[in-house]
């Protein structure tokens, strides 16, 4: 079948050519069709990365759990019992859930830090290796807190990028010793994450600071993620075992497990995500409703053109054009416009997603601190593939219809058609 | 070359129309026949049937030894493209395309090449007398010029017969005489010629005239000596 060769398009291109503004205001339907699609799926895609961005600094599948007070008295215990956690619940939660992934205790003091004559009040943190996964953390020079150094009980120490910078003044702190607290700490790693909102701690190893804070085995709270999870219900499901098998090991009354602190990053995570996922099949039933709009539009001309040009077609058919050359003919010509004048809204709609995005990061950078809500509008590949694809069966079935009909002509009759 | 045998054909409607009441007709290689009759005669069905532009009930057609019948619409456009040129009443050119692209038109469902057909289209406008007007369009040119145009069309893929319909009906009598001269021209090639024609003195310029009438051949007569513009008809015996 002589179905893409060049006489075929030269044809198209002709007949289009007759009629330049019929042509051009089909074409304008399918361009502002797809435009509209690309804008509003841009858009959606920006929000969403807006929103998530601010999610980025904790794994999304984290959770944290502290000791509160219970309510309740049971088993000889008093009612406002202050509930502790231990390095014991640590090791037990990580062998007991197989989902939890990294896990770390946590303890946190401000103190002094100092390096020669420069001195601040800073958050230090008890932390265990697992806390950078957890957090998202940029450890850009040197290295994070590791296994030995928690087995040893070395004291090393993690500085934010601006504490090393307001102590360093531009000296190299890796190696260097600074004092926390009146004791020295040797500096292993730098951590460069972009600070959003107010204190970035120092990290330490945990049983370090349970020991310099004469703490024994006590952590404040602790965070993992877990692996496998991906409905709301299920995330609830798994914060109410984690509070159940504490609440044994604690010896918490049943009906208080409450008084267990939990927080769900994945829960919260999950239900953004689902807002989301709204929004998407939103804004994609509106883009594809504007689409609709345009095709019908095609399929309009295009049943007008075989109208008028009933007498060709019958003249051609006499001449020999066999029945497929004929809707070969139409289903093409509706094709090319549609994926012609669809690309053109395409590449204007990327085109303006695109000065968007530059024009937003451009006057970036000073927001450090604020909440995003829109960032980087793009869409991706597999979308715009997508809408070509659909294009070009759209504009088959915008052009099926009239191409039928036309196949239908008696020769005869269409050229009398005068 | 055309075998009609008891060609039946009636146009299905509300009152049925019976067209064709069991035609025999019989047309040789070369031949150059015109068929005359009043309208309703049937002589249009005929021609469409002639150039597979329609279909019949029952009888057997014969086109070039082969059974015309119950074709699909693919292989009866490849059959005219192959065996049948037309030239209309009405030229039939296509308006946004040159002389020559019209030309050239049945070689392009041919599926010759674009260059080839055009050369080929050429030589056929020149034979025509309009090879200097090849990039003119129909708008442009006179009702004959249309005509020698619509001729080329039909001869260019080299067809076994012509079939013209009216083929001087929108001409004045003195491009109807060039016309006909054409015509004449392209029979002696030896190519089968049919006009349909209401007027006697185009009529007179065929070989043989055949007159319908309800959907029979009411008369099949030799125009001797077609030369000698004789009025003489003699009545030819059957095939």
């Amino acid at each position: 079948m002589r179905f893409l060769e060049f006489d075929t398009l030269t044809e198209i291109l002709l007949t289009m050519k007759q009629n330049k503004l019929r042509s051009f205001l089909t074409g304008f339907a399918v361009s502002w069709g797809i435009f509209m699609l690309i804008i509003l799926l841009g858009s959606g895609n920006g929000l969403k990365n807006g929103i998530t961005s601010n999610f980025s600094d904790r794994a999304t599948n984290s959770m944290m759990i502290w000791g509160g007070r219970t309510t309740m008295p049971y088993k000889g215990f008093k009612a406002y019992r202050r509930l502790q956690l231990t390095n014991n619940e640590v090791t037990m939660l990580k062998n007991h859930f197989k989902e939890i992934d990294l896990i770390t205790g946590e303890v946190n003091r401000n103190s002094m830090v100092s390096y020669k004559q420069e001195s601040g009040s800073y958050e230090i943190s008890g932390i265990q290796p697992g806390y950078n996964g957890i957090n998202t953390l940029k450890i850009n020079k040197g290295r994070f807190i590791n296994d030995m150094d928690l087995k040893h009980e070395r004291k090393v120490i993690v500085l934010p990028r601006k504490v090393a910078e307001l102590l360093f003044k531009g000296d190299d702190p890796l190696g260097k010793w600074v004092k926390v607290d009146g004791l020295s700490f040797q500096v292993v790693g730098i951590d460069a994450t972009a600070e959003r909102g107010e204190g970035s701690s120092c990290y330490i190893p945990l049983t370090t600071a349970q020991k310099v804070y004469h703490l024994g085995i006590e952590t404040y709270r602790i965070s993992f993620t877990v692996n496998g999870l991906h409905s709301e219900e299920a995330n609830e499901d798994f914060g109410k075992q984690i509070r159940a098998y504490l609440g044994r090991q604690l010896i918490v009354h049943p009906e208080d497990l409450n008084s267990i602190g939990l927080w769900n990053q994945a829960a919260d995570y999950v239900q953004t995500m689902k807002i989301f996922s709204t929004i998407d099949l939103f804004v994609l039933f509106i883009g594809i409703c504007t689409l609709i709009a345009g095709l019908v539009g095609v399929g309009n001309i295009m049943v007008i053109t075989v109208k008028e040009r009933t007498r060709e077609f019958g003249i051609r058919k006499s001449l020999g054009a066999t029945p497929g050359t004929i809707l070969n003919s139409i289903l093409l010509e509706s094709v090319v416009v549609t994926t012609l004048f669809g690309y053109v809204g395409m590449l204007f709609g990327i085109g303006i997603l695109e000065l968007i995005s530059m024009a937003m990061g451009g006057q970036g950078g000073g927001g450090e601190s604020n909440m995003q809500i829109f960032a980087n509008p793009t869409v991706d590949l597999k979308v715009v593939l997508g809408a070509t694809l659909l294009l070009i069966i759209a504009g088959l079935i915008a052009g099926y219809i009239p191409a039928r009909k036309a196949v239908r002509i008696k020769p005869i009759e269409a050229m009398r058609a005068e | 070359m055309i075998h009609f045998e008891n060609i039946h054909k009636t146009y299905p409607g509300a009152q049925p129309l019976h067209v064709l009441k069991g035609l025999d007709l019989h047309i040789e290689q070369g031949d150059y026949v015109s068929i005359m009759g009043a309208s309703g005669s049937g002589k249009s069905t005929m021609l469409n049937i002639l150039g597979i532009l329609d279909d019949y009930d029952t009888g057997t057609y014969h086109l070039d030894g082969k059974l015309i019948k119950d074709l699909s619409e693919t292989r009866s456009a490849q059959l005219r493209n192959e065996l049948v040129g037309f030239v209309f009443q009405s030229f039939n050119l296509i308006n946004f395309k040159n002389a020559l692209e019209n030309v050239a038109l049945p070689l392009y469902y041919k599926g010759v090449s674009r260059k080839k057909r055009h050369a080929m289209a050429l030589e056929y406008l020149d034979r025509m007398g309009l090879k200097d007007w090849w990039h003119h369009y129909p708008n442009e040119l006179s009702g004959g010029q249309k005509q020698r145009i619509a001729i080329a069309r039909a001869l260019i893929a080299q067809p076994k017969i012509i079939l013209a319909d009216e083929p001087t009906g929108a001409l004045d009598s003195i491009t109807t005489e060039e016309v006909m001269q054409v015509l004449s021209d392209v029979n002696k090639e030896g190519i089968t010629m049919v006009i349909v024609t209401h007027e006697a003195s185009v009529a007179e310029k065929t070989k043989r005239i055949i007159h319908l009438k309800d959907g029979i051949i009411e008369s099949d007569l030799f125009n001797i000596p077609f030369n000698l513009q004789t009025s003489a008809h003699h009545e030819v015996s059957r095939v």
